[in-house]
């Protein structure tokens, strides 16, 4: 079982898990973990983050893993990117050189993307991944149902799945992130794009200015030599 | 000033109150007049409630209709939720129609927001609505179309953080206290149009007394603005294939509290089972301005769609 920090967010625990400590020999700052849709934080630190020298840490959002089942859904993406802000502020200090690295699968690189975009100077680098939800739903609005899924008291939440599961990502308004981290990230390409997949909105994201492409493994190097 | 001194010609509180529950929150439902009446559905806009169609209301019980409208989650009587969304407002709105008419088909009229949720639902599920009037609820695109790139990117990072600067606060945050005045002046700051008497009512029906003072109970996580994927504009895509009878409602004058949707912009997409009244010299809360205007025009346009006036 990891250490569990909760953090409030409105009605919402969330739980923050801390799998790791510093292993010294590189940088200080800490690496957030953000999985994707249906998943929860892993148990332990996965083989292929192990090489990031600051601590490691990883969030349940909303519906998921250990954070608190809402009822009656109402999830968008930009909620889920608050989820990630609410760890950013436990987890940033001036203690290890400010900012921390973002590390995304599937809908949490989408939320990754964002919350580079969003607080640009304290993200030190987005690697974003695949993994479940990395599509999301269509690019404009189509036709739509309104109906409440079953509810069961165990996460994921059935609501998180459907309303995440084709949340509209416009590649413009996808882009608008970059644009945002580029313009307010002291480093010149806080954006990496390791997944093999690319919808829409992640074709349009590795095709701007700030953005690379490269394994997890170069991604962490890079993020972890950098200023 | 004590709340019994507080009074606005016409205003009569709802005939019930009670709550339902859509999956797992509490909606709060207000219906005016006889139960045996034909249904006639009112849906309020953001960051109102449904009470503030009490001066509206009582117009259309005497046109013979049972009147129901609900406050959406977060607003007025109904839970404060954990998320909000416009699809959760959708289904809670699809929640208080299977309680209210779960076979046949009711008229609606909704306001600024409802207005915009009624075309998306009536879209989604037209066999659920016999005639739609739409109360300067069409939205349209945003402000700014020549705002430079760079500017653009600087307005979005300028939102981005304030609004996650706000959600860092939600899970402490109260509403400000105020006397009845105090909260009506207020309020009188995004409705500059409405008189001082009205928003004073408002406070004792959409508000809540404690030790401090009045506070409005909408959730305060509720906040103007935002950002998101969604585009106003595309409102309109849906608004032409609506097959049942459709009013649209625009006025000249702009307020902050509105789209300030254009005539010009909404006419291309006005159904063919539809038609659009345009209102001179009237505000966003153009129900509110002339209640008796609006009632006559809303049921006759109802009455016309569903066989005749009860």
């Amino acid at each position: 079982m990891t250490r569990i920090t909760r953090l409030e967010h409105n009605r919402v625990s969330l739980a923050l898990h801390h799998l790791r400590d510093p292993i010294g020999g590189g940088t200080e700052r800490p690496l957030l973990m953000l999985h994707g849709l249906g998943e929860s934080a892993p148990l332990r630190v996965p083989d292929w983050v192990a090489a990031w020298t600051g601590s490691i840490h990883a969030l349940d959002f909303t519906g998921h893993g250990h954070s608190t089942l809402p009822r009656g859904g109402g999830y968008t993406s930009e909620i889920l990117l608050a989820d990630a802000d609410a760890a950013l502020a436990a987890l940033d200090s001036p203690d290890h050189g400010g900012g921390i690295c973002v590390l995304g699968r599937g809908l949490g690189a989408y939320i990754a993307l964002q919350l580079a975009g969003g607080r640009a100077a304290q993200v030190h680098g987005a690697v974003l991944c695949d993994g479940p939800g990395l599509a999301g739903g269509p690019s404009e609005p189509t036709s739509q149902q309104f109906f409440a899924p079953p509810y069961l008291d165990s996460p994921p939440d059935r609501h998180a799945l459907v309303e995440l599961g084709r949340d509209l990502r416009p590649p413009d308004y996808a882009t608008a992130f970059v644009r945002l981290a580029v313009t307010g990230s002291p480093l010149d390409e806080p954006i990496t794009v390791t997944a093999a997949f690319r919808p829409p909105w992640l074709q349009a994201v590795v095709a701007e200015q700030g953005v690379v492409e490269a394994t997890i493994a170069a991604a962490l190097a890079t993020y972890t030599d950098g200023p | 000033m004590s709340v019994s001194a507080v009074t606005y010609p016409g205003a009569l509180a709802p005939t019930r109150q009670y709550r339902i529950d859509a999956d797992g929150v509490q909606i709060a439902v207000h219906e005016w007049g006889d139960q045996a009446d034909p249904p006639l559905v009112l849906v309020h806009g953001g960051f109102d409630f449904a009470r503030t169609f009490d001066a509206f209301a009582p117009l259309l019980v005497e046109g013979g209709y049972r009147v129901i409208g609900w406050d959406q989650r977060g607003h007025g009587d109904s839970d404060h939720a954990a998320l909000y969304s416009f699809d959760a407002d959708l289904r809670d709105a699809v929640a208080v129609l299977d309680h209210l008419s779960p076979t046949r088909p009711v008229p609606v009229v909704g306001h600024s927001k409802g207005g915009a949720l009624m075309i998306q639902l009536a879209d989604a599920l037209p066999s659920r609505f016999s005639a739609v009037v739409n109360l300067d609820g069409i939205p349209s695109k945003r402000p700014f179309p020549d705002v430079a790139e760079h500017e653009r990117t600087k307005m979005l990072a300028g939102e981005v953080a304030g609004w996650l600067d706000h959600r860092r606060r939600t899970a402490t945050a109260r509403r400000k206290p105020g006397t009845i005045a105090e909260l009506a002046a207020r309020r009188g700051r995004v409705n500059p149009r409405l008189p001082t008497a009205w928003l004073e009512y408002l406070v004792t029906v959409g508000g809540i007394e404690s030790e401090d003072g009045w506070r409005w109970k909408l959730d305060p996580t509720m906040r103007f603005g935002g950002f998101g994927p969604w585009r106003p504009e595309w409102a309109l895509a849906r608004l032409p294939g609506l097959g049942m009878p459709f009013l649209g409602v625009l006025v000249t004058e702009t307020e902050e509290m509105g789209w300030g949707t254009l005539p010009h912009e909404v006419t291309p997409y006005i159904p063919v089972a539809g038609r659009l009244e345009i209102i001179d010299d009237a505000g966003h809360f153009v129900h509110i301005e002339r209640p008796h205007q609006i009632a006559e025009m809303v049921l006759d346009f109802v009455g016309d769609a569903t066989g005749g006036r009860p």
